[in-house]
């Protein structure tokens, strides 16, 4: 359903993407990993063009694009059918759960306010905050804020959702609650892309893993493969800091 | 204190209210609504990165903020005739009110803009709003929020700055006291009740902008 090719993007000199392929399937879910700068969310934010990758080609849904040269109506048109939750949920701070989930259809997509506002609250329902629709970001908690910054992405009914860490910023005791509604996506058969340090999340939940370092994939498959038996020695070592911080905790 | 000077102050207090309500306020009114369209502009110009508008924003900005109010209303309503173009007195002080105080608040307003998460528009984007329609309902409604303390300034600044046009022949109530003053020499009286007047207008405007920020502030802390 999603296809990268050689995906590259330098910022100044430094090559962040050296050349990376992806693929997804409708229903994978997905898990890039990998040490911090090794590029996952740079890779996360061209695929959704927040940032400008300067070369590689995108099948996405039958068409083909290519990222040096898209156009805006093209970016546009692929959003339509996209999703992005944030690290940070960058939820619209002057409107309230409920509005934050239905401005992109209201606005966006011109739907009529009532059938946004069934949608919205649906949405907002299923990830288990119908209690909330009223209240201001500021009045959330950081994993309620997140369930929302969900919510908003799933009202626009996508065929992919993107996630950039999404629990990276929550207080411990937070990110369960998080976890638990993106799993019960994940069931459902959404196709989720999740840039995660989650390994817990990615080893039960995701169907394939991506290893990436220093902007470049060093090696992909299939979840149960990937923690059961890893080819790479990198990731080996990677796998065993992991494991060895969780005993010492 | 003489009955006389009683006399003055109580007949001269309705004479100095009345072109204060006939003149000042509506000068006020009038000159910060098109001053406040002059900022959005300006300030929109120079955060949307529009080439050419962009630097005309710079220089406006430059200009104004750099020359004398004083001075911008004698070229307006005493040096533009000499180039054919005659202004009555009230639109000329407009004129230069409007475009003086949008010089200000422009600023103020591209301020509060840049202090909007980039993250909010990234999430526009995401769910497929336009530039347009993010700035319009996301981005403005929470800079003029932010704006609005700095705003209130530029407000009540420019209601005791019309008193400058007095200079240009605009009957408003500083003029409407000099008249008084030469008619009845109390200068000291006088021009400490007019000076009342201003302080009555800014204190209402000050009760203003706290029900304006308590209003605003629905939404929490930024």
């Amino acid at each position: 359903m999603l296809e990268i090719r050689n995906i590259k993007k330098a910022f100044g000199g430094l090559e962040v993407l050296k050349g990376i392929d992806l693929d997804v399937e409708k229903g994978d879910v997905v898990a890039i990993l990998g040490p911090s700068g090794s590029g996952k969310t740079t890779l996360l934010r061209c695929i959704n063009f927040l940032e400008k990758a300067d070369e590689g080609v995108m099948r996405f849904d039958g068409e083909e694009f290519h990222f040096g040269r898209v156009s805006r109506r093209e970016i546009a048109r692929i959003r339509r059918k996209t999703a992005f939750v944030f690290q940070s949920y960058n939820l619209f701070r002057n409107k309230t759960a409920l509005e934050n989930v239905t401005e992109g259809l209201i606005v966006a997509r011109k739907m009529p306010k009532a059938q946004a506002v069934e949608i919205g609250r649906r949405a907002l329902d299923k990830v288990g905050l119908s209690d909330r629709y009223d209240y201001y970001p500021h009045q959330l908690s950081g994993g309620q804020q997140q369930r929302v910054g969900i919510a908003r992405a799933l009202a626009t009914d996508p065929e992919i959702i993107f996630f950039d860490e999404p629990t990276s910023a929550l207080d411990p005791e937070l990110i369960g609650e998080v976890l638990a509604v993106m799993r019960a996506l994940a069931e459902e058969g959404m196709t989720m892309l999740v840039v995660t340090h989650e390994m817990n999340f990615a080893r039960t939940v995701s169907s394939k893993v991506v290893f990436m370092e220093d902007g470049a994939v060093l090696e992909a498959g299939p979840s149960k493969e990937f923690f059961e038996s890893p080819k790479e020695e990198r990731v080996k070592a990677f796998l065993r800091t992991i494991n060895q911080e969780k005993e010492s905790l | 204190m003489s009955e006389r000077l009683i006399d003055i102050l109580i007949d001269s207090f309705g004479k100095i209210l009345l072109p204060g309500l006939a003149m000042t306020v509506p000068l006020t009114v009038i000159s910060f609504t098109l001053a406040m369209g002059i900022a959005i502009a300006v300030a929109m110009v120079q955060v949307a990165d529009i080439p050419v508008l962009k630097q005309l924003a710079r220089f406006y900005v430059w200009v104004v903020r750099g020359t004398p109010l004083l001075v911008q209303l004698y070229v307006i309503f005493y040096g533009l005739p000499r180039l054919g173009v005659i202004l009555d007195p009230f639109p000329a002080a407009v004129i230069v009110f409007a475009l003086n105080t949008g010089a200000y608040d422009s600023e103020t307003m591209r301020a509060a803009i840049e202090s909007i998460s980039k993250g909010q528009i990234e999430a526009g984007y995401c769910v497929g709003m336009s530039y347009g329609q993010i700035m319009r309902r996301i981005v403005l409604p929470q800079a003029f929020r932010t704006a609005f303390p700095p705003l209130s300034n530029s407000l009540i600044s420019l209601v005791k700055d019309t008193s400058l046009a007095a200079n240009i022949t605009v009957l408003e109530m500083f003029m409407a006291t000099q008249r008084i003053v030469a008619r009845t020499y109390e200068p000291f009286a006088l021009y400490c009740e007019v000076g009342l007047i201003y302080l009555l207008f800014s204190t209402v405007l000050t009760w203003l902008q706290r029900a304006g920020e308590k209003k605003l502030g629905k939404y929490g802390p930024m």
